[in-house]
């Protein structure tokens, strides 16, 4: 008998084209997804070695990071930068004969929105994007991971890429999380706990009721974080709720593949007995609503906790790194997070710019109006939601709350639009990324699920949104 | 890409853990549809005051490290965004060599793609490597990395040897182009692609 298999090695043997003796192998890829900010390099680098793509029917291109929010941009996009660069894709796209979804069309949005909204993310295809973020779609039970342009071309080129095989990670969590509790909470509690380079060299898969418990979207929360923790790709074996979400979605299999697809859909998973390099173990009882305080998704705490002093810290680097963060973020060692206030809110991105994510913030928002100081501003993740939270009447509970409400794209998840902080402005974001000057410079993020930025949008400063609802 | 075999230059001293692909190069220089030119950007809010003028007491702003070639770096080295644009900027800065304890796997397969060589040694040889450069090493009297033989020689002498894949060393020493090499294998992908499709239909309807 064959020795039992993780999900991960099954996803990566069932890729292989060829491998060396030095363990290098070939994997193909069965999904390229292409944005505007890391793809032209690769175009122009086929271009200049006479190349042509490989499989144009294997890749979908769509504007994303650059993309104003605002309701006027089909009209104009003033930045000139941002503009070459959105008519850069959209021309290789023409050129090379790549699937394009423009700016003017519904199903536009943040790339790793609309994959699995199209039906394109599936489990067992291995997906590449030139965005780290691609962690995403292992949500479905998929091999996906981001890659730089110099791979994105070699994947343009010859549909593989060359790469070593990553050890086994798993995350187990025991139990079940509490009220009040989200997917965003779960992974900055796995965070913390692995911390940034915990999953260096492998891939994580999450085990345990409570990642069957949770909805698509947040296991889709949950698996884009993985980078966060160092691991390139983070997996969830599909089950009949993948297949659910899946049915009938414009690039599902059709009646007729459906069966079987599914039938080779339910033999991803982990078998029995299966060997991983490494564990981590949780009790989700445990988690409470959690949130950053400093300039690393590592740094992350209760909300009930205090400001930490880096004097906590043993390690001199970690000290270092936490007296550093501190003055960057403003902060006073020991001050209760809850104390905390906020200038701006951020609701969106591909972490938490789903249907589900609109939803939880308007349960709070619903009657309330947000602090006199506070600006918000709520970023739908494709013209989908958009449309999905409209039908549902939730743009009007953020508009009447005081919100802005704006079209999709990644927004003041990164601030490549015109969606920025302003130095020294705090914002409670439910973005992915706290790094310095990440949503513009000086500007100091703290990262935090849907509902607890909605309960921070209403009291204007860092809150418990158990407190609130 | 150019080829790595020794390389014989000033290394600067980055002595930071996590130090992101957000801080090697910031959001604003990734609308350039070219590879070049990204040098002046790359550790952009570290090196340059909010008017633009440099912040003295950082280390790239400092004599000799302004034509540095070898960056020794703290723990988690490029973590976060995929952005090749910061091995592009470290390249067209003049980093062709970083040596830290260890690197995001992204930005390590980034750098070699571009002919950047990653040297990932432990915590107490990098203490060593960055006490040397902060001694300051002169020009002519810096640091010296051997692909070939896998060394690295200090100002004082002192010759650490490093590890690295052979794959790796290979497609280095000799410039090798990935895609190129790949596409020796053109039938084995075809063949592929073929079993694929007789077994999962449903990938390519």
């Amino acid at each position: 008998m064959a020795a039992p298999r993780t999900l991960y090695d099954k996803l990566w043997d069932s890729h292989v084209v060829h491998t060396d003796t030095g363990g290098n192998a070939l994997l193909y890829i069965d999904l390229h997804l292409t944005h505007e900010v890391t793809t032209p390099q690769a175009f122009e680098g086929l271009r200049a070695a006479h190349r042509k793509m490989r499989r144009t029917d294997k890749t979908i291109a769509v504007p994303d990071h650059n993309v104003p929010t605002t309701p006027d941009r089909l009209q104009k996009i003033d930045d000139p930068e941002s503009r070459m660069q959105l008519e850069t894709l959209e021309e290789n796209a023409r050129d090379f004969g790549v699937p394009y979804i423009p700016m003017s069309d519904i199903r536009q949005g943040i790339v790793h929105i609309i994959g699995p909204e199209q039906g394109l993310t599936q489990p067992g295809k291995t997906i590449v994007c030139g965005d780290s973020h691609t962690a995403t779609h292992g949500a479905f039970g998929a091999l996906a991971f981001g890659i730089g342009t110099s791979d994105v071309e070699h994947v343009l080129a010859t549909q593989t890429l060359q790469m070593k095989k990553s050890k086994n990670l798993r995350v187990l969590v025991d139990g079940a999380l509490p009220t009040g509790v989200t997917a965003k909470d779960l992974v900055l509690a796995i965070i913390g706990k692995m911390g940034t380079a915990g999953g260096t060299g492998h891939v994580v898969e999450y085990v345990g009721q409570v990642f069957k418990d949770l909805s698509m979207e947040g296991r889709m929360t949950v698996c884009n974080m993985t980078i966060e923790a160092g691991a390139r790709a983070g997996l969830i074996a599909p089950d009949e709720k993948t297949f659910e979400y899946l049915k009938g979605k414009p690039h599902a299999p059709k009646a007729g593949q459906w069966e079987q697809a599914v039938a080779y859909w339910k033999t991803l998973k982990t078998d029995e007995g299966a060997v991983f390099d490494k564990e981590i173990r949780l009790n989700a009882a445990e988690i409470v609503p959690h949130v950053t305080w400093g300039t690393s998704p590592e740094d992350v705490l209760p909300i009930t906790a205090n400001v930490p002093n880096p004097n906590d810290f043993a390690d001199p680097n970690k000290k270092a790194a936490a007296k550093r963060a501190l003055e960057y973020m403003g902060l006073t060692p020991g001050t209760p997070l809850e104390k905390v206030k906020i200038d701006k809110v951020f609701i969106g991105s591909c972490t938490n710019g789903r249907i589900e994510d609109m939803r939880a913030v308007a349960a709070v928002l619903k009657g309330k109006k947000i602090a006199s100081h506070v600006g918000m501003l709520v970023v739908p993740g494709s013209g989908l939601v958009k449309h999905q939270a409209e039908e549902e009447g939730l743009d009007k509970i953020f508009i009447a709350a005081g919100a802005e409400w704006r079209e999709p794209g990644c927004s003041m998840c990164l601030g490549m639009n015109p969606d920025i902080l302003q130095p020294g402005e705090r914002c409670a974001s439910t973005s992915n990324r706290n790094f310095e000057g990440r949503q513009g410079r000086g500007g100091r993020t703290h990262l935090l699920s849907p509902g607890m930025a909605a309960a921070a949008a209403v009291t204007g400063y860092l809150t418990d949104v158990r407190k609130v609802q | 890409m150019e080829k790595f075999t020794i390389l014989k230059g000033i290394a600067a001293p980055l002595p930071l853990v996590n130090v992101d692909t957000d801080m090697i190069m910031p959001k604003q220089f990734l609308k350039t549809i070219k590879r070049t030119g990204l040098g002046k950007a790359v550790l952009f809010d570290m090196r340059f005051n909010d008017d633009g003028s440099e912040k003295a007491d950082f280390v790239l702003n400092q004599e000799p490290y302004r034509n540095a070639k070898v960056l020794i770096a703290g723990a988690n080295f490029g973590c976060g965004s995929s952005r090749e644009h910061a091995p592009w900027g470290l390249l067209d800065f003049g980093f062709r060599c970083i040596i830290a304890p260890s690197f995001a796997d992204i930005f390590y397969n980034n750098c070699f793609k571009n002919g950047i060589l990653c040297i990932t040694l432990p915590q107490a040889e990098i203490d060593k490597l960055t006490a040397q450069a902060q001694k300051g090493n002169t020009k002519g009297n810096d640091f010296t990395v051997d692909l070939a033989q896998k060394t690295i020689t200090t100002p004082d002498g002192t010759v650490t040897k490093f590890e690295i894949d052979d794959t790796r060393r290979h497609n280095l020493l000799n410039g090798l182009d990935d895609i190129g090499l790949t596409l020796q294998h053109a039938e084995k992908i075809t063949s592929f692609e073929a079993k694929q499709k007789a077994e999962q239909p449903w990938l390519y309807a």
